[in-house]
């Protein structure tokens, strides 16, 4: 049976969305924020964790974004194959939502028309999307506002399959390193690896939508992010980058199937204010 | 050591900030951010043409103490805000509610203003506040005119507008969110990274915790 979706729903959704996700940060990230006081040595460091639990406190109750970089959007679509929509075109509906969140939420406008002449579009579209079909006749929407501080330190190595394990190990002390304080640690740190160039980072963004207390599924990738998250927190980087033992909150690592010649890593660095929101409709 | 310190941030000020130094900054701040600082320093290289040309002379000669005197003068009030002993602040805020000065306002990456930031100091810019790493040409220009980098915690953006009573706009308001921004500040909390003897915080707090060396 197909399922009829009016667009206009969608519109509704992802202007909700950007506004619930730039104010309230999801459980799981809260959670973890919380816990990472009591494992940081740093007094300086502890006293930074305490604000940033002080500034979503704030941030909530007052309708003030918890970060004024209120991000890009990033939105992942999955759409049943037994849905049709109605009333116009998706991508549009989406953009609109965006449209509409960032005005009425009193977001920044963060997006420019063109990367070299950089005109602003004052109203933070277009938005990136990444559409996937799945089976049913659901819609699923993922919407993480990206913001750029993170961004600008995230990395694509290709790597040759003889570098192996290690060399995936270090590609990702290499990123967080060279990221430093000015990723705006702790961090959350999605890893993508497999596929092709554009796949694995593809995956390393979307292991970032993933909540930051559940491990990957496949048991050595699990051990993976256990290992590397120790690792990084041994860095010293800490919390703001100004010394301590919390720098990373996870590493959440998601794999593909590649080319016999190939070992593509990708490490996307998200902030503390790691935001997403899942709707199904 | 926590510190309270009022602007304008004078060379006697920055005598007593030393990296890793807590410090509650009160008074005036100016807001400037990626391309409002490459406006600033189109705006100075424009008056700098314009000076030499007057002489007919060309940037490689070489200037007279009284002349070059006259251009740092000419540059200043190029500017849209008094340089000497200011503090800028890298920072794009979101939209404010009504009633209120100014929406979330944390720092933004200061890497990115690194071109331009020695060029500001050289004028006599004293204080910047940001986040991250600086390149060697900033940390000099720091040495050099007795100023200081402040880090404020990213990504805290909503306490940290709590700090700010007032905010307008001062110029390139075509900018949006990246325009040149005048704010009244009470007890903004920064913390010493690099002062003005090179001392950089970022260096030797990370390795004071880093672990299996």
């Amino acid at each position: 049976m197909i399922r009829s979706v009016s667009i206009g729903i969608i519109t509704d959704n992802i202007r909700e969305m950007c506004i619930e996700a730039n104010h309230c940060l999801s459980k799981d990230m809260e959670q973890s924020l919380k816990e990472a006081v009591s494992r940081e040595e740093s007094p300086l460091g502890r006293k930074i964790l305490g604000q940033l639990q002080e500034n979503l406190q704030i941030a909530e109750k007052e309708r003030i974004p918890i970060c004024q970089d209120t991000g890009m959007a990033v939105i992942f679509v999955e759409i049943g194959q037994d849905v049709h929509f109605e009333g116009g075109l998706l991508e549009d509906a989406i953009h609109e939502g965006v449209r509409l969140g960032y005005e009425e939420g009193f977001l920044r406008k963060s997006v420019v028309e063109d990367p070299i002449f950089r005109k602003n579009t004052r109203d933070n579209t277009p938005a990136v999307i990444h559409y996937t079909l799945t089976a049913g006749d659901k819609v699923k929407l993922t919407l993480a506002p990206k913001g750029f501080g993170s961004e600008n330190m995230s990395r694509v190595f290709m790597l040759k399959p003889a570098d192996g394990i290690e060399g995936v190990k270090n590609a990702i002390l290499t990123a967080v390193k060279d990221a430093g304080p000015n990723a705006c640690p702790p961090m959350v740190v999605g890893v993508g690896i497999g596929g092709t160039f554009e796949k694995c980072a593809l995956l390393a963004k979307k292991a970032l939508t993933r909540p930051v207390d559940e491990r990957a599924s496949v048991p050595y990738v699990k051990e993976l992010e256990l290992e590397m998250l120790g690792r990084i927190n041994m860095l010293g980087i800490g919390p703001g980058g100004l010394g301590g033992t919390v720098t990373a909150l996870a590493v959440n690592i998601n794999t593909y199937p590649t080319h016999i010649a190939g070992l593509p890593v990708a490490v996307n660095i998200c902030c503390h204010v790691n935001r997403h929101v899942t709707r199904e409709l | 050591m926590d510190k309270y310190i009022k602007t304008p941030i004078t060379a006697e000020v920055t005598e007593d900030l030393r990296a890793g130094d807590y410090v509650y900054i009160t008074g005036t701040v100016y807001v400037a951010r990626d391309a409002a600082h490459k406006r600033l320093v189109e705006a100075l290289e424009k008056t700098e043409r314009e000076f030499y040309a007057e002489r007919f002379l060309s940037k490689t000669d070489g200037l007279q103490q009284s002349e070059q005197e006259k251009l740092q003068q000419r540059l200043r009030e190029t500017l849209p805000f008094p340089i000497v002993d200011s503090v800028l602040y890298y920072m794009g805020p979101s939209p404010a509610r009504e009633g209120r000065p100014i929406g979330s306002a944390g720092p933004t990456t200061a890497s990115r203003m690194d071109r331009y930031a020695p060029r500001l100091l050289d004028l006599g810019q004293k204080a910047m506040i940001g986040k991250g790493k600086r390149t060697k040409e900033v940390i000099d220009g720091i040495i050099r005119n007795q100023a200081v980098y402040f880090a404020a915690v990213g990504g805290a953006g909503a306490l940290l507008s709590k700090c700010i009573k007032k905010s307008e706009t001062i110029c390139y308001e075509d900018l949006g969110a990246e325009a040149v921004l005048k704010l009244e500040v009470d007890h903004f909390p920064v913390i010493v990274v690099i002062d003005r003897e090179g001392n950089n915080l970022y260096e030797t707090a990370a390795k004071e915790y880093e672990k299996g060396k």
